[in-house]
């Protein structure tokens, strides 16, 4: 399949996951052990892909600029910046780190 | 109630700085689908139809880390399973019918669920939800297409730190979910799986792994039930983090 294809079907089920919402019983969905695998399932796939983007070059592991990046996005957010300034942070220091090196 | 017109009542002003806030990092993911091996075309479909930053995110950060589109699919689809739990909590509120219902569904976000659910009022939280829902569409999708035009502009990614930028938008949007200490737990089991997997599986099948393992904790564990469904800009905030 192309990336097109993968695109519009990954969209077409993320609106039809968010429609299934609205047809389930309220019972059943807001149950509390639903919701929290929902809430677990979001934490651990967002550590996953920040560890992945972090470190994975490939099929293997590399220690880079990017942890530059990571180091410089966890002072941005404990400073309470703004997303978008973290993103920011993100992008200098690898671009920095890259540059002196 | 004021007398007033409820244009600019407390729900439309938090639900239009949420709207805000969110969309100008439209920008951030623009740039980051083109330096992923986006077109722009595909950045803009992915916010237009998708639309929910999360999994956009997952997507476009798999296939730049080298993974397939099956791979994306997954890490999209199964971080969009919160959504069904905000649709419901939607649904609950507001009792959406006909072509409201399918078009509520497109906007039910982290954003516009945790605006409707800080009001108390049902006239409230009806303008906190489309208010947020569709002011994030419209800006989300004008600022991915700045993004992604500009991406496109800035030539080698690598050498404007983009790659960084993607590590960082990842913590941005896990942070505001570490709230106490479970979570953090967590977070800290599922980036070591995904560490040690990385040399041995094919790229793409770590997240998958670091999700089987979160959800069985969820299904398992006794924690509060609503740990991790924290939306990525507060609405109690002034758009500030956490």
């Amino acid at each position: 399949m192309s990336l097109w294809a993968w695109v519009l079907l990954g969209s077409v089920v993320a609106w039809a996951i968010k429609f299934c919402g609205y047809l389930v019983p309220v019972r059943w969905m807001a149950s509390p052990r639903m919701t929290r695998v929902a809430g677990t399932l979001t934490i651990g796939l967002l550590a996953s892909l920040t560890t992945m983007n972090a470190v994975s070059a490939g099929q293997g592991v590399v220690l880079d600029a990017r942890i530059g990046a990571l180091l410089a996005a966890a002072v941005a957010l404990l400073l309470r910046l703004p997303f978008l300034v973290v993103v920011l942070a993100g992008a200098a220091a690898a671009a920095l780190l890259r540059l002196l090196s | 109630m004021n007398e007033h017109s409820p244009r600019f009542t407390p729900a439309v002003r938090i639900g239009l700085s949420i709207a805000v806030a969110t969309g100008l990092y439209g920008i951030s993911f623009g740039a980051l689908a083109v330096a992923s091996g986006f077109s722009v075309g595909q950045a803009v479909a992915l916010s237009l139809l998708m639309f929910t930053g999360g999994s956009q995110f997952a997507f476009i950060g798999v296939v730049g880390a080298g993974g397939g589109g099956a791979a994306a699919f997954g890490a999209a689809t199964l971080l969009g399973i919160r959504n069904a739990v905000y649709g419901a909590q939607i649904n609950r509120m507001l009792r959406p019918r006909g072509w409201r219902r399918l078009l509520s569904a497109q906007v039910t976000i982290d954003e516009s669920a945790a605006t409707a659910a800080g009001q108390w009022e049902p006239s409230e939280q009806r303008r906190g939800f489309w208010v947020a829902g569709i002011g994030v569409y419209v800006l989300w999708n004008l600022f991915t297409l700045l993004g992604a035009v500009l991406g496109d502009a800035l030539g080698d990614p690598r050498r404007w730190g983009l790659d960084g930028a993607a590590v960082a938008a990842f913590l941005g949007l896990l942070w505001p979910r570490l709230r106490s200490r479970e979570p953090v737990a967590i977070a800290v089991v599922c980036a070591l799986a995904t560490m040690l997997a990385l040399p041995w599986v094919p790229p793409g099948v770590p997240i998958l792994l670091a999700a089987a393992i979160a959800a069985v904790w969820g299904w398992f564990g006794h924690g509060p039930a609503n740990e991790g469904l924290e939306p990525d800009v507060s609405p109690e905030g002034n758009g500030g983090q956490g």
